[in-house]
Parts: C-alpha cells; structure tokens; sequence
C-alpha cells in the first residue's frame, strides 16, 4: 500500500507588494497541519509563479496580495498555469480583496479568496478538501 | 528598602494572601497569567514597591529636558497640538491634489503622501511590473510634472508635507525641492519628512531595490545635503510602524527601530559626519496598538531609552540630538473586516495611547481600511477623532498625564529593559544590518506574528467580531476604488512628458549621475539636475540598479 503523497502547496506573493505577514503565517500554519510548504518570498511575477508552481510539482498555489493589484494578478497566475497543461494545479487567493472582486475571480478559475479575519485552519481544510476532491476524482494518487 | 516600603512589602504581601487569596478561591480570575503583548506580566496591582529604584530626576526628568521620558518639549499639548496628518494618495495626482485640499479644508494640519508601489520601487507606471500596480495604495509619481499637479495649489512654505519614500527617497525629494523652487520657496524654508529607512524595508515592509550598503550611502548622502540645504526638514523617519504591523511585540518594536536607529547614526559618523550636525533632523515613527497602557508607556521607553543612547552611546551634546520627536499612525492591522464600525472605537482607543504617549503628529485609520482605502466619509471620522480627543476630553491639557502610574512607570521600564536586552543581542551580531542579513529581525517578527495567530484561533487573545461576539452582517459596499484607467492615464501622461522634454538635457544629466554614483559624490545634488531635466523615476532609480544592484531577499 502506497502512502498517500502530502499535501504540497506553493505560497506566493505576486506583484509589487511586500505585506507578507499573512503569507508567512499561513504558510507555516500549512507546514504545522503537516502539509509540504514552499514560499516565494515577496516580488514574483505570474510568470516565476507558474514556473515555480510547476517545478515544485504543487498541488495548489495560494496567492497573497494586499495592494490591490489582484485583479490583475490572480487571473494571469491561473491562465499561465493552464497555457502550460498545469490546469490541475488549484489556485487559492487571500489578502484585502474587496467582496464585489470575488465572483469575477472565481469565474476566472481562483478557486477560492480568503478576506482578513480568516482562520488559518479554515484556510487549511478548503485546500485540503479541495485537493482530496481532486485526486479521488483523477484516480490514485 | 526604606522603613516605610517595608512596612508596604508586608502588607501587600499580607493582602495577597489573606483578602486576595479568599476571594480567588471562589471566584477564579480570568486567566491564569495576565500579560502585554511583549509577554511582559502584568500584575494584580502596582504600587510604590514596583517604583523602588525610579530616581525622578535621572529617568523621568521634565519636560523638554534630558531623558526626555516625559515628552520632548517644555509645554507640550499646552502650546499646541499635535500635528493631525493624515495619510493619503491613490490614483493620480490630480486626484490626489483634490483630496488633500479636502482634507486641508477640513481641518488637517499637515500634509502625508502615499505613494504607489511602482513609485516607491522606482518604477515607470509603464514598466511591466508596474502592471495591475499602478494608482493602488497610493499616488502614481511618473516625474517632476506629477509632482507639480500633486502639490498645485498648495503653498509649500505653509504646509509641512511627510513623504513615506525609502529606496526612492532621494528622488521624491529632489521633486519636491523643484516644485517649489517653481513656487518660489526655497528650500531652506520646507518643512516636512522623508521616511527614508530602509533597514526597515529589508526587515518588514518590502519596498527596497539597493543593497544595504548603497541604500546607506544614499541616505547618508541625503542627511548631508539637508543639513545644509534643508534645516528644517526631517532627514529620516525611523519606523517601527511597519515592524509592528508585521508583527511584532511593542518591545521589539521599540528595539528594532532603535537598533536601525544606531546604524543610521553609525553609518553618518563613520562618513565623518559630526553627530551634532544631523542628530536633531532624525524622526521616528511608531504604531499605536490595542494593548492601551503597554502602547502609552511604550512611547515614554523609546524616548528614554533614545536620549540615552544618543547621550552615552554616540556622546551628542546638542540637546536637540537626544530628542526623540516622532509620528504616530494607529494600527492597521488591528482593524477588522467584521463589524468594521468597531474598528472607530479601536482608532479612537489606539490614538489616545498616542496622545498620553506625547506623539508629535498622529495619523489615525479610517473605519473601512480593513477593506479599501478610505472614502471621504470614513476619513473625516478618523480625523474628527483627533478634533474630539484633542478639543474635548481634556487629556492634552496637563503634560504627561499618565506618570506616576505605578503601572505606568514600571511598564515603561520593563520595556525600557527588553528593548535593551534586544539592542545587545543585535549589538552581537555585528548591527542592525547584519542582524537583517542573517534574517534575525524577521525571523523574530515571524514569530510573534504566528503566536499571535495562533493565540487568537485558540481564542487566548479575543477580537470582538472576530473570534467572539461574531453576527451575520452583509459585505460592505461602495468601498473605494481604483479604476484600471488610472494606469491608461498615467503611461500617456508619461509617452507625452517623454516627448516634450529636451531629451538631451535628459541625457545628460542621466550620464552625470551615472558618473557621480560610480563615484563617491553626493547623489542628491545630480539627481536634483535629473529631476528637474524631467528624467523619470523609473529612469533615475534605472542608473543607479544599473550601477549599484540590486537586493534580493535570501
């Protein structure tokens, strides 16, 4: 019996912004709950996204921005990774993100947004249903 | 001990264990261990015994006299007010002229711009990263033309203007200086502040482009210029805002800000700048936080604990270069996006530590920060706090109110003592640089940050609308926006400055700050030359990547 491959979630922070309390800190949260943990530090474009995303074989990306430029970034980050056959790498987004932001940005693939205040356990459990559901649903693991 | 605290030990001690001890035994306090957020403990109850080794004279002093514990003027709030500086910039300079002449009109007395992060990098608002960027979080500086229109109808010798500017400080400056040289003021007669900190930037807020020992040239070079061509305005403002926002306790706030303090100080003399010649031109600039009497008594410590530093550490002897004048902004990341109304009674508790805290100027947050930046609307309110607490209640009336709390007092030495103990850690390593470089500072702020965290998803810390007293509510509405036209707007407005200008001039003057940063000149002299040929800022902050790198976070 194969043991079921960790989690593995690439957190990031696109565009200009350097507020990366809350990354960290949701990062090291995942790492706690056992999941396998990379952050890119702050300034990443889309493009050093995807290709990190790839490289590191994630299961999710969770993108953190708080200078309002996530309209913009979220989006490029999700297409990139399907221009690139990587579709199946579920992108998650938080910081401050106005409500009336979020459907177009589900629309456009981001699976979930996070607004301030969220727990980093309830962060924690939509990824990982999220990924489970997916791999139950492609087949072994 | 003296006769009488020893009388007092015995009869505390006896109040503990007979009339406390019986109450406690039926009614359990709260919890079992009280404490500030820099796990300092805080007692049932102070008294004389906590003050024993307090020497009036030698740690709290008077007003405007050396240690400076109890506020760095002689009058205080008596004379005048604070300085009520609101933050604020978005979109363009146009619209952000607008903006700050409401706010002028409303009663603000000083002006503080917010610049966007294309800006403060030293990107174009045509540049690819600037993309999605541009207008956000502040006011989008393309060249001198925007910083006219930013700035029109404002008399600059009238206002005092703080700029938050770090890696592109110098640049910003120079703008400044040249727009009003247009008005006609000179600039011996500009009053106002650049942030200008960088080690800050490194550890905590994210905006550098050059390596440490470039980013410190530049602002040494700056605290030359000004000390000549600039009297009046404030070099530096040394923050522990930022650190405390990501996370941080009040004591390592204090410490990091002080310990970035001292590699200023360090880096100006070791560039044989006699301290007395830029000391007094220092500002800071701290966070006003929930933990209300920690807050107060966290501003008496710095104070203190700078003075003293300046005194024997760097043996100023201007009485000016021992002052700890500093801004005050309440913070941000207190605000909640539940129940965000909450968020005017957290402003108004956080900005009265301020006051009690003896701040020199003081912005207070607006209601729905936690979502966007604020409207007309909920600025006003965050203003007319400053109005109520400043006309009203009568706490600026008498200088220091709060000393002589037993708890006050000891507070303000407990974190006097932890910020010490830091300084000599980071001491050890070599300065705040190096303490940057080995990623000390920030793993110490990730730390407290994820205890923090974690402390209120156990529900050990409670934040009203958050983790209890929760309701349903609908989303806010009518939030301010940026349009994406913003950037359309300001990359046409930058093909046409591009086009107008003599580009020769630009050349030129682009070559010779090229030469000078290659050399060891003063920076600030060329980029002023640049500035004024309508060089970009993109192109400005280009010269000097090109010749001095780039920092990367390790």
């Amino acid at each position: 019996m194969t043991q079921e491959r960790k989690i593995r979630v690439l957190v990031a922070k696109p565009g200009l912004d350097g507020h990366d309390r809350g990354a960290k800190v949701v990062a090291r949260a995942m790492k706690d709950a056992g999941m396998e943990v990379i952050y890119t530090g702050i300034r990443q474009t889309p493009e050093q996204i995807a290709k990190t995303a790839i490289q590191e074989d994630v299961d999710a990306v969770g993108l953190s921005c708080l200078s309002g430029a996530h309209n913009h970034l979220f989006p490029k980050v999700v297409e990139l990774l399907r221009t690139q056959g990587a579709e199946d790498i579920l992108v998650f987004g938080g910081g401050i993100i106005p409500h009336e932001d979020i459907p177009a940005l589900k629309k456009k693939g981001v699976r979930e947004v996070f607004q301030p205040g969220t727990e980093t356990g309830d962060i924690i459990k939509v990824i990982a249903d999220e990924v489970k559901t997916l791999r139950s649903t492609q087949g072994g693991s | 001990m003296s006769e009488k605290l020893k009388k007092l030990a015995g009869a505390r001690g006896e109040w503990e264990n007979k009339t406390v001890a019986k109450t406690t035994e039926r009614f359990p306090e709260r919890k079992p261990v009280f404490e500030t957020s820099s796990g300092i403990p805080v007692l049932r109850l102070y008294t004389p015994l906590d003050l024993e080794k307090l020497d009036y004279l030698e740690d709290m002093g008077f007003p405007g006299q050396y240690p400076y514990t109890r506020g760095v003027q002689p009058t205080m709030y008596r004379g005048r007010f604070w300085t009520m500086r609101q933050y604020a910039g978005f979109a363009t300079a146009e619209e952000t002229n607008k903006r700050y002449k409401f706010l002028l009109d409303r009663g603000q007395t000083g002006l503080s711009v917010a610049f966007d992060l294309p800006t403060q990098i030293g990107y174009d608002s045509d540049h690819p990263l600037s993309a999605g960027e541009v207008g956000k979080v502040g006011v989008a500086i393309d060249s001198l033309a925007d910083m006219e229109t930013l700035f029109d109808g404002i008399p600059l010798d009238k206002v005092s203007t703080s700029m938050t500017i770090n890696a592109t400080a110098a640049m910003l400056l120079a703008m400044y200086i040249a727009v009003a040289e247009k008005q006609g003021v000179g600039s011996e007669a500009l009053r106002g502040t650049i942030q200008n900190d960088i080690l800050k930037e490194y550890a905590a807020r994210g905006t550098y482009i050059y390596p440490p020992k470039e980013s410190m040239r530049i602002i040494t070079d700056i605290f030359a210029y000004c000390k000549d061509q600039l009297p009046k305005w404030n070099t530096i403002s040394i923050s522990g805002y930022h650190i405390r926002e990501a996370g941080s306790t009040a004591v390592q706030e204090v410490a990091f800000t002080l310990a970035d303090g001292i590699a200023y100080v360090q880096a100006a003399m070791d560039a044989g700048l006699d301290v007395d010649a830029f000391a007094s031109r220092l500002s800071f600039f701290f966070n006003a936080h929930s933990n209300f009497l920690e807050e107060v008594a966290k501003f008496r410590a710095a104070r203190r604990l700078w003075a003293r530093i300046m005194k024997n550490r760097f043996k100023a002897k201007k009485a000016n270069s021992l002052r700890m004048r500093f801004h005050t902004q309440t913070a941000g990341s207190t605000l909640t996006a539940q129940q965000p109304e909450n968020n005017i009674m957290r402003v108004t508790l956080q900005a009265l530590s301020a006051v009690f805290g003896g701040t020199q100027s003081l912005h207070t947050n607006s209601w729905d920060e936690a979502y966007a930046l604020p409207s007309e609307k909920s600025v006003t309110i965050a203003l007319r706090t400053q109005q109520v607490i400043a006309n009203e209640t009568g706490v600026a009336d008498s200088i220091d109110p709060l000393a002589g709390s037993y708890l006050v007092e000891r507070l303000t030495n407990d974190i006097e003592e932890g910020a010490n103990r830091y300084i000599d850690k980071i001491d050890e390593l070599g300065g705040a640089v190096q303490a940057i470089e080995a990623g000390f500072i920030q793993r110490e702020i990730a730390d407290s940050a994820y205890n923090f965290q974690m402390a209120v998803e156990k529900e050990e810390k409670i934040i009203v609308g958050v983790n209890r007293y929760r309701q349903e509510e609908p989303p806010l509405e009518d939030v301010l926006k940026i349009s994406s036209e913003v950037e359309a707007f300001q990359v046409e407005k930058l093909r046409k400055i591009k086009e107008r200008r003599d580009n020769d001039k630009t050349a030129k003057a682009l070559s010779g700050l090229k030469s000078v940063a290659e050399g060891s000149g003063n920076l600030v002299p060329v980029i002023l030359d640049a500035v004024k040929a309508y060089a970009t800022l993109g192109e400005i902050s280009g010269v000097l990547r090109e010749v001095f790198g780039e920092y990367r976070e390790s």
